[in-house]
């Protein structure tokens, strides 16, 4: 990989540089947390930042999107979207890129969906390294290191930002610089890996994932899922904040008075109780207990069958995020230290 | 594994897999009360060509202004040009569909899904087990057997209704009773008529009138729970591997392409690596039946 270093005092200059490539979002403050927001002004980001609370997930598969629109003689159409549209993240975590990787996965296969696949194409994705709260898990799941999906990636050495160039169009931005980067020193490679080792030590949480399919094969029937159906709430803010959770729901909306309409997709959650009912009243997950355990299983288990590894990437929104305090790595936790009685 | 999927030509996956086809509704029959047969034919001609399916697959099909659901196709690919939908009437979608006459326009999209093992069949025997609506997607294996009879060994069809007055493709059913190169077994659970000639009692009293040799038959079953539970306890007990039965299962669908997470069993997605299972899959995935 091409890789190049901008000195931290040309940050600013270089910001300017890339709104030619797009409008420009970044994380900024609000209420004393942070969100992905359109910039009004370069000095609104934050680039030091722990979590924001909805994943770049947003800018992927918004919440609500049309997907078609049908005419009375014309039958569907996808409407005039914005998904052509150019936009810029910049500052995003190596974890939620990582997150964008997994659903990239989902979003091609057989059928690739181009309301999808727009959007990535036409998001640049400006990379840079973070420091490890006590809610952060990456570094387990694998997910603190990336090498693609993004265009450029920046991480802090000091008086520089060393440049990780991950498109040709993260190298159009930095040639549109002219003369802003620079070539890295062996003595620059040396403190990437001294940080990089520092930030290793720096985690808080650590959860061994290699035998979690089989831990959690042994442990289907563990009242462990019976506590948590109890606790959860089936308010599905998990599944919102969550990076890697893709579930949608589609529905028509008629135009009143006429069979014209918009359908379209909106987030789901596999914890609300209606996302396995059929026709007819039956419902596959009826009780809390399984819709809890379904979630966990599709990322820790049902996803390593599919893809080869856990969908989870151990951002922490999700304990963030719950009402009651569910904890993913200590149900993990709790998961592996079960011991079974004996019946005997 | 058995399952596979090289039996028809693919077709193209269209540049936006969620938009749907405009087909005509060309003939409505009704079946009963809530249940109706829509016969569809697309209005782009090239559609018409191009549409391919394997028996076992599914369409999802919308109602403009309504929504969409998953209905399988009863018709055989080898009568091609038309597709014939049986739906029971059950929630919103399929009661504005049953508002809507002949000539009327839906959009269909897929085929979707799996389909039956048609080429591991061959060479087989084929035992059809179905339970009222269950005949739905059966059909359409029925119909492409009975096409490509040359194909298989013998063939069974086993279909139990509540009442002759419930029995779904009736004419069509009784007609089969005729041909030698089917043993069509029709069965009642009960016929207050009194017009009835034929067997009463319940599909699984239908095993004890055949003899069958499990290790060249593929089982293929489809109805509603109580059919799949006693069912099933026949064909083990008759000595048939957990991999030559094959159900459709049934699930929430939103996308039907693998992307809305609705369909999902433990760790499949019933409208890519389904609807039709073995026995043996549906056992081992949590949560399957
Ligand atoms: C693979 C497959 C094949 C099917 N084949 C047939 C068939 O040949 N004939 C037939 O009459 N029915 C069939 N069904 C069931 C049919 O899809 C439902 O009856 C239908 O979705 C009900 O929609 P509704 O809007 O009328 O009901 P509502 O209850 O109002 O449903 C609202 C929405 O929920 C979802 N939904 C509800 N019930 C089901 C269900 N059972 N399965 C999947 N999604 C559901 C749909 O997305 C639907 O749009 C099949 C289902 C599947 C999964
Ligand atoms: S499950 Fe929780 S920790 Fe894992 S990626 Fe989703 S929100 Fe982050
Ligand atoms: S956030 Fe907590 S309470 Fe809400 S659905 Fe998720 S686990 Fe349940
Ligand atoms: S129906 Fe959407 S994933 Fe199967």
């Amino acid at each position: 990989m091409k890789i190049l270093k901008l000195p931290k005092d040309k940050l600013d200059y270089f910001a300017s540089v890339v709104q030619q490539f797009g409008e420009v979002h970044a994380p900024v403050e609000q209420d004393g947390k942070y969100v992905f927001k359109r910039l009004t002004r370069w000095s609104e980001a934050r680039l030091a930042y722990d979590r924001t609370i909805l994943p770049p997930k947003k800018y992927f598969l918004p919440p609500k999107e049309p997907l078609l629109v049908y005419r009375p003689g014309e039958g569907y159409v996808a409407p005039a979207g914005d998904v052509q549209h150019r936009l810029v993240l910049f500052g995003v975590h190596a974890c939620d890129v990582y997150a964008l990787n997994i659903l990239d996965l989902v979003f091609a296969g057989k059928y690739p969906d181009p309301y999808y696949q727009a959007r990535r194409k036409n998001i640049a994705i400006i990379g840079i390294d973070c420091v490890p709260d006590g809610k952060c898990f990456c570094r387990s799941m694998r997910a603190d290191f990336v090498d693609h999906g993004f265009d450029l990636f920046f991480c802090d050495i000091g008086g520089h930002y060393l440049t990780f160039v991950g498109s040709a169009l993260g190298d159009d931005m930095v040639l549109a610089t002219e003369t802003l980067f620079e070539t890295v020193s062996p003595a620059d490679i040396d403190e990437y890996k001294r940080r990089s080792g520092a930030k290793h030590e720096a985690f808080q949480l650590d959860v061994e994932i290699r035998d979690l399919p089989e831990i959690f094969e042994m442990e289907y029937g563990s009242a462990i899922w019976d506590d948590l159906g109890a606790q959860c709430l089936s308010c599905g803010s998990c599944s919102a904040v969550c990076p890697t959770c893709y579930c949608f729901d589609m529905n028509d909306e008629a135009v009143l008075g006429s069979r014209a309409g918009t359908r379209s997709r909106n987030w789901d959650s596999c914890l609300f109780s209606t996302h396995a009912l059929v026709a007819g009243g039956e419902n596959f997950r009826e009780s809390r207990s399984s819709r809890i355990k379904f979630r966990f299983y599709h990322k820790q288990r049902g996803f390593v069958a599919e893809y080869g590894r856990p969908s989870c990437v151990g951002c922490g929104r999700c304990i963030t995020a719950c009402p009651v305090d569910i904890d993913i790595v200590e149900v993990l936790a709790a998961l592996r230290e079960t011991r079974h009685a004996a019946t005997h | 594994m058995l399952l596979h999927t090289d039996t028809a030509p693919p077709l193209q996956p269209a540049a936006n897999p969620y938009q749907p086809y405009m087909a005509r509704i060309v003939r409505i029959q009704k079946m009963l009360d809530d249940t109706r047969v829509f016969t569809l034919r697309f209005l782009d001609e090239s559609m018409v060509r191009s549409f391919r399916h394997r028996p076992g697959q599914f369409v999802m099909l919308s109602i403009p202004g309504t929504g969409e659901a998953p209905i399988s196709i009863s018709s055989s690919p080898t009568r091609p040009e038309i597709l014939e939908l049986c739906v029971r009437r059950a929630g919103r979608m399929t009661s504005s569909l049953f508002r809507l006459s002949t000539n009327d326009v839906v959009g269909v999209r897929g085929p979707y899904g799996n389909g039956f093992p048609v080429d591991d069949i061959r060479g087989n025997h084929l035992l059809l087990a179905a339970g009222g609506l269950g005949m739905a997607p059966l059909r359409s294996l029925l119909w492409y057997a009975l096409d490509n009879r040359h194909l298989f060994d013998g063939v069974i069809l086993m279909y139990g209704s509540r009442s002759p007055a419930d029995m779904l493709f009736r004419d069509e059913m009784l007609s089969l009773a005729g041909r030698d190169d089917v043993n069509c077994m029709l069965t009642v659970d009960a016929d207050p008529s009194g017009a009835w000639t034929g067997r009463i009692g319940h599909l699984p009293s239908l095993f004890d009138h055949v003899t069958l040799e499990p290790a060249r038959t593929y089982a293929a079953v489809c109805g509603p729970p109580v059919v799949y539970r006693y069912v099933l306890e026949r064909l083990l007990a008759a000595g048939f591997s957990k991999d030559r039965i094959l159900m459709s299962l049934e699930r929430r669908m939103k996308c039907g392409i693998g992307k809305c997470g609705h369909c999902s069993v433990g760790y499949k997605y019933t409208c890519l690596q389904g609807p039709i299972f073995t026995y043996w899959d549906a056992i081992n995935l949590p949560e399957m039946i």
